[in-house]
């Protein structure tokens, strides 16, 4: 029991984390708050790879005169080298487009906006009524 | 010449890259455009010719830098990759051709440059999507491509807000989908030490039924089926399709769920199909093609009670996903095949509907909801002629592409599953003729009361329009080429099992 959840330690923080950063996705009204969601989502993938990669005791996988060196998978690491830029530019694109939002409706809350929205479309048909 | 065709598998993904840089520095619209349209026209040409080189070879396997696999990325061309290598340079590079009008008159002039550099990002992500053979690449081309389509969603701004919230919501559940495919690649990886398609395929097997590989398995179709837009986890589509640019709605519509559909296919049938053959295609019998037959429905029934002629469009393009994940579901030989089938005609079918609807849509200067479109088909008679031909192709009739792939689904929906299932694709197909003759309906047969004149069509828009429309015909009539190479295709992928 006590090895189920210390000896897996990593798993049950990358559960966890993803756990929350999909909650947050989906609940939170706040298109901002959905975003910081979304890269603790991704952290959590992170997070994944590199306990994967990870070997206890191992070092990084520097050619040394020790033949017998344990090192740890450097191939989880450069892949998540690729995902964090990934992340970096879906969060960058995220931001950029709430802050147009924000000019656009004047608030980044999405009840306000689809309410902004159904205001809009009711004065258009009223125009098109008269 | 022999330097080209070694790296076409490469050039058909970098020449698109590689322009959209030059194409982002540029401040002359004209200019860009022009390059635009060189680059997608190179594409087009490269493509054409890995077509004539696979007729030679079986497949064409290309090692990125040199490295071979499992170590290094392979870009793979198969006689499956080759059908929506077509659809995206073809369609693209015509899109292109008719972009231009319409992105002066709907995006501020100084971003209209910047607009094509996304545009060409796109089509290099959809490209390196299809050819390559690694699945963590494929992540990398998946965000490429969806982001720049992202961005180009939500540059619709200019003419309604909306688009900002839809270019969001396309963010937000595409970002989810994306990482749903990375945590499967990185279980599968934990397992079996490898990322490259084929060496997963082989690796696959010895692990029995091992619940990281089920699991693996269930995260990267459910993250890709967020991108196709299969049924219950489409909702990002009718607004980004309906509130983008209009060059944006015909290029996304035409390719990009698309060639999501295609990885959907490499995932079930390359990578875990030789394995899991119970369990995937059970799991393609049992749930997709139930998700498949809602679809078909839903879609529809949107779309007939939908006013905004865009959005109508997109609703419509929900149910005919429908129709092609359908085919794919079967997991028979003639099923893959019509799948296929559909998966090229569709994308001719909606390239020509948006294209029709967005140039009225130029012409009048406002947006076409079905309230506004009174008559509007004979002001602009050879715009509404391309648009009736790619509308009855929509619902099947004879002679245009929609009735071959209609022919060919309920043919294979037949031999796997009985009378039940062509039953519903008949009713949904002709629930979609209400839609189509409302649409008809009004832009013919309602005359105006006020006289209304002709307005003068363009050239440059009407030219693109007709090839499509000829196409539509022309394929409906000799269909030969798209049927043999659909079952060309599905026989590699069955046959890859067996």
């Amino acid at each position: 029991m006590i090895d189920q959840i210390f000896g897996v330690w990593n798993y049950w923080i990358v559960f966890i984390l993803m756990m929350i950063g999909l909650y947050i996705v989906i609940s939170k009204k706040s298109l901002l708050k959905k975003i910081v969601g979304l890269a603790l989502f991704q952290t959590s993938v992170f997070l994944l790879y590199i306990t994967f990669g990870k070997i206890a005791g191992g070092t990084a996988p520097i050619l040394t005169d020790n033949v017998n060196e344990i090192y740890s998978n450097p191939l989880p690491h450069v892949l998540i080298l690729t995902a964090i830029v990934v992340g970096v530019a879906t969060t960058a694109l995220g931001l950029a487009l709430t802050v147009r939002i924000n000019k656009a409706y004047g608030s980044i809350n999405e009840n306000e906006i689809s309410a902004s929205d159904l205001v809009e479309y009711h004065k258009k048909y009223h125009e098109v009524k008269k | 010449m022999t330097f080209i065709i070694k790296n076409l598998p490469i050039l058909i993904v970098i020449t698109p890259l590689m322009f959209s840089l030059i194409v982002a520095v540029l401040s002359n619209n004209r200019l860009a455009w022009i390059l635009s349209t060189f680059a997608s026209f190179l594409t087009m040409i490269f493509s054409i010719l890995l077509c004539f080189e696979l007729s030679n070879n079986s497949n064409i396997s290309y090692y990125l830098g040199n490295w071979p696999p499992p170590l290094g990325i392979e870009y793979v061309i198969d006689k499956v990759s080759i059908i929506p290598i077509i659809i995206v340079s073809v369609i693209g590079f015509i899109a292109t051709l008719y972009a231009h009008n319409f992105f002066i008159l709907e995006i501020d002039r100084n971003l209209v440059s910047k607009t094509y550099s996304l545009w060409l990002l796109t089509i290099a992500g959809l490209m390196g999507l299809i050819t390559t053979a690694d699945a963590f690449n494929l992540f990398v081309f998946l965000e490429i491509s969806s982001l720049s389509a992202v961005a180009l969603v939500a540059l619709g701004s200019k003419m309604d807000r909306k688009a900002l919230i839809a270019g969001y919501n396309y963010l937000i559940l595409g970002a989810v989908g994306a990482t749903f495919y990375v945590i499967g690649v990185g279980l599968l990886y934990g397992v079996t030490g490898t990322l490259n398609m084929s060496d997963l395929a082989q690796k696959i097997p010895a692990l029995g039924l091992n619940k990281s590989v089920i699991v693996a398995f269930t995260f990267m179709m459910l993250g890709i089926m967020v991108k196709a837009a299969v049924f219950p986890l489409h909702i990002w589509l009718p607004n980004a399709y309906a509130y983008a640019p209009s060059p944006v709605s015909v290029l996304l519509a035409a390719t990009a769920t698309k060639v999501s559909i295609y990885i959907l296919v490499r995932i079930s049938y390359t990578i875990f199909g030789p394995s899991y053959e119970i369990y995937t295609f059970e799991s393609l019998r049992y749930v997709l093609l139930y998700l498949a037959i809602l679809a078909m429905f839903a879609g529809t029934i949107m779309a007939i009670f939908e006013k905004d002629v865009k959005k109508l469009l997109a609703h419509s393009s929900v149910a005919q996903i429908g129709y092609i994940v359908l085919g794919i579901s079967l997991a028979t030989s003639p099923g893959i095949a019509s799948g296929f089938i559909h998966l090229i005609n569709h994308a001719l079918i909606k390239a020509g509907l948006f294209m029709s609807v967005v140039a009225m849509g130029y012409y009048t200067l406002k947006r076409i909801d079905v309230n506004s479109i009174t008559g509007l088909g004979r002001q602009v008679p050879i715009t509404f002629f391309a648009f009736v031909i790619c509308a009855l192709s929509l619902a099947g009739l004879p002679l245009t592409v929609g009735f071959i792939s209609k022919l060919y689904l309920i043919k294979a929906a037949f031999m796997s599953e009985g009378i039940w299932l062509p039953f519903l694709i008949l009713v949904s197909s002709a629930l979609s003729l209400i839609y189509i003759w409302k649409l008809i309906e009004g832009l013919w047969y309602n005359k105006t009361n006020s006289k209304s004149e002709k307005i003068k069509e363009l050239p440059e828009i009407y030219i693109p329009l007709l090839i499509i429309s000829f196409l539509n015909i022309y394929f409906g009539i000799d269909a030969d080429l798209i049927i043999d190479n659909s079952f060309i295709a599905s026989d590699a992928l069955i046959s890859g099992i067996k």
